[in-house]
């Protein structure tokens, strides 16, 4: 009663598979073919995600309690450059999902494919440049990470972001480098769990900006 | 079975040949178990060693302990330990055995070896991250272990570190300059390893079982380590940025834990405003929720282990699952009980006090099944048998002093004391060894192609199990009297009658100590001439016994498992007059 594994990737390669064999995908959709289950990168990256929610609400959780204890929370401006910093994460995702519908395309547009990918990739540089200059903008008002709560929190959140986009760009170079390699984005599996990390990290963002506003 | 010519192909990495790669930096979720249960040997030793010289110093305060001042020299002039070197062994015995042997050993070890295994996987879902997990960890290791070896060792702030002492830096006392900054990394490198691992044993329960393993079907020990992974995924996040906000305290100025206006050592501390209690929240969120990733694993390999000897299917199979999710579930919501004492509000402190008599109703569901499941059963008693009715025991003795301090009014009484002490040694620490004990006798055979010794390990299990009954029960008289803990020496009135009885548990904890190099032995000698042990020697259901002992490199020998049956099916018409059907064995009805 065991299913020899060369029968395994031959039958996946029948049904259109990717002809890679079966462990990149997972085994708990028996009825679906490997080629169109789930990787399961993108199974790691979804739990990921639960474990860095769950990071950013007990510093949420930390921040409310710490703002109430005490009367020396000083509000301050943010700077401006986190709003441009916004839209450069924005235009990211939306670079990101270009590269992902070229792919879709077919093998002839794998170039421009993973030019969009390149873009994406400068851009997420660009924003955590962004970042380290919204620290300089705050350094130069005379606020650094120990002269008040509140710009405590903020050097704490934007810097852990800034280290989880970090890990997105390197994951992303990683990402690039193999396609280099393969030439071929069917063959090439982690792309829609790095493009899915990206976008959280958008998404994270967005909830920081909004929370940081409302508190700092 | 054997078929090689598929097994580079099918496996995500080939069998590697060199030393190092076998070996140290292995991708091999097997080698990266027993590396696992390695370090939790190295620290369970170390933290019993610690344990053996406070309670030495507790019953014989004037006693002068030979190498200690080598150790230390101003933490223990003359070989005797001054009260705030008491206090930094503590400090390190409680670490070592919560993270690196309680987490470690139960989950890690043999999470990593047998939950792939189990659920007919060849790997876990991501090797490399599996050794990058068993790496950070063990960097951890050595972090903490450098705080015994730098200027006033380590700190003397507990396990749990509570600020503001474990955050102002070496004006608060010893141990507390560098000593905590090396604790607090440590914890923090230790948390990424977690979540490593976590991320890991969820994948690939999720994505890689075999065909037919439906999560009902899957072993018991797999769903406690599922469940303990999300558990530890959520808490070990939650700890991670605890840390980050106190290493910050310490290094930085910032004032997350610290208040305003601390005076030490004559000087202003120049912080402000901070909150000791947040600290308390923030760990305790993560701490709760460790008690039961301490436990529930070893619930799990009871659970596995106990029918394989009764001979019986294990009642209630998914009420069991249940109570794991339950407790899972309810672990995020009683954080507060251990700070009844902190003058949180009382409204606050029932709030928490409900959940916590909840969550008392699966842990005895869990009990009751396990007790009940011995009903009418033709036992065998084997060594791990044995450990499991251990286990039984001292769960429940353990576990009912828990309805007690779950109360506000009456933890506020014996929070401070040794009842505590006895508590949560019995409930999390020896209930949870236990499941260690069970599981090293129980899968040695599969990890080293070799039985271990029955008598040897017979003479464990007694000693053992009269010896911590015989240290832990009377703490719990002794909290009842308000012996407080942490206290270095009696000196008191009122504690001072009380030393005998000190002299008692100090002399049972050198004997119980003492048995477990018996444990020791017996896994040296067994691992190289113990008798050679069969595929399957217990008569077990579950798939690591449908695989040569040891097993493969790629689990099954290029095959994939079919299972056809959940693993309960103990007490049935097996194949060839036995009484067990294999969870790959053919269909009923064919």
């Amino acid at each position: 009663m065991a299913v020899d594994v060369q029968d395994a990737i031959r039958v996946g390669q029948k049904l259109g598979g990717s002809g890679l064999p079966p462990f990149t995908r997972n085994t708990r959709m028996p009825n679906v073919a490997l080629s169109e289950r789930p990787e399961r990168s993108e199974t790691g990256v979804w739990i990921g995600i639960f474990a860095i929610v769950m990071t950013f609400a007990a510093l949420t959780s930390a921040m409310i309690v710490r703002e109430g204890v005490a009367l020396d929370w000083r509000h301050f401006q943010l700077p401006k450059i986190l709003y441009l910093d916004t839209l450069i994460l924005f235009f990211s995702s939306w670079t990101f999902e270009t590269a992902l519908a070229e792919f879709k395309e077919g093998e002839n547009r794998f170039s421009e494919g993973v030019t969009w990918l390149c873009i994406t990739l400068a851009l997420g540089g660009i924003f955590v440049i962004g970042q380290v200059i919204a620290w300089r903008v705050l350094a130069g008002q005379g606020l650094f990470l120990a002269t008040n709560p509140s710009s405590s929190f903020f050097y704490v959140f934007t810097a852990a972001h800034a280290l989880h986009l970090v890990g997105g760009i390197l994951g992303l170079g990683y990402l690039i480098c193999k396609l280099k390699r393969t030439r071929s984005a069917a063959s090439t599996t982690g792309i829609r769990a790095t493009a899915l990390y990206w976008h959280f990290m958008d998404g994270l963002w967005v909830y920081l900006l909004v929370l940081l506003l409302a508190r700092m | 079975m054997h078929e090689v010519s598929t097994h580079t192909v099918a496996h995500q990495h080939a069998a590697p040949t060199g030393f190092i790669r076998k070996y140290v930096f292995s991708l091999d979720h097997k080698v990266i178990g027993k590396q696992y249960f390695g370090l939790a040997l190295v620290s369970v030793f170390i933290g019993m060693v610690l344990s053996w010289l406070l309670r030495i110093h507790l019953a014989y305060p004037d006693y002068h302990i030979p190498f200690l001042s080598k150790l230390s020299a101003t933490g223990a002039p003359g070989g005797v330990m001054t009260p705030e070197y008491y206090l930094s062994l503590l400090t390190m015995h409680g670490t070592l055995m919560v993270f690196f042997v309680l987490t470690n050993a139960p989950f890690a070890a043999f999470g990593n070896y047998f939950l792939p295994i189990q659920i007919g996987a060849e790997d876990m879902a991501f090797p490399r991250f599996n050794m990058m997990s068993f790496w950070t960890t063990f960097a951890a290791f050595v972090v903490m272990m450098a705080s015994f070896f730098v200027a006033d060792g380590p700190p003397i702030s507990g396990w749990t570190a509570y600020a503001p002492l474990s955050a102002v830096g070496g004006d608060a006392g010893p141990g507390l300059a560098l000593g905590q900054d090396l604790w607090a990394i440590s914890i923090a490198i230790f948390c990424i390893a977690s979540l490593l691992g976590a991320l890991n044993f969820i994948s690939t329960t999720l994505d890689l079982r075999a065909r037919g393993m439906s999560l009902l079907r899957m072993p018991y020990s797999t769903w406690a380590w599922f469940v303990t992974s999300v558990i530890a995924l959520l808490a070990f996040a939650v700890l991670l940025p605890a840390c980050v906000l106190l290493i910050l305290d310490r290094v930085a100025g910032t004032s997350f834990f610290i208040p305003a206006g601390l005076v030490l050592s004559d000087k202003l501390q120049p912080h402000s405003g901070g909150s000791p209690l947040l600290w308390q929240h923030l760990f305790w969120f993560f701490g709760h929720p460790e008690v039961y990733i301490a436990i529930l694993p070893s619930i799990g390999i009871i659970a596995t282990i106990l029918p394989v000897f009764t001979r019986r299917p294990l009642l209630g199979p998914k009420a069991l699952i249940g109570s794991m999710v339950a407790i899972g579930f309810l672990s995020y919501m009683v954080w507060g009980h251990h700070m009844f004492v902190s003058g949180m509000n009382p409204f606050s402190a029932t709030i928490f006090s409900v959940p916590t008599l909840i969550i008392t109703i699966p842990a005895t569901i869990m009990t009751l099944l396990l007790t009940a499941s011995l009903y009418g059963a033709k036992m065998r008693f084997d060594t791990p048998a044995l450990f499991c009715l251990g286990f039984i025991s001292v769960f429940i003795s353990g576990g009912i002093s828990g309805f007690y301090l779950a109360q506000p009014s009456l933890d506020t009484y014996l929070h401070a004391t040794y009842f505590v002490v006895a508590h949560f040694h019995f409930v999390m620490a020896v209930a949870s060894l236990f499941g260690v004990f069970a599981g090293t006798y129980f899968w040695f055979p599969k990890m080293f192609g070799r039985m271990m010794s029955e008598s040897l390990g017979r003479w464990h299990f007694w000693l053992t199990f009269l010896g911590v009954y015989c240290v832990f029960m009377p703490m719990h008289y002794l909290g009842l009297v308000g012996n407080v803990r942490r206290y270095s020496a009696f000196v008191d009135d009122y504690l001072a009658p009380l030393i005998p009885v000190h002299r008692f548990i100090t002399i049972a904890a050198l004997l119980t100590g003492a048995a477990q190099l018996i444990f020791l032995w017996n896994l040296i000698w067994s691992r190289f001439r113990g008798p050679v042990a069969s595929e399957n020697p217990w008569e077990a259901t579950s798939l690591e016994w449908a695989t040569t002992s040891p097993p493969p490199f790629d689990n099954f020998g290029g095959k994939h498992p079919v299972v056809n049956h959940g693993p309960n099916e103990f007490g049935v018409d097996g194949p060839n007059g036995t009484d067990f059907l294999m969870q790959t064995a053919a269909p009923k009805n064919s």
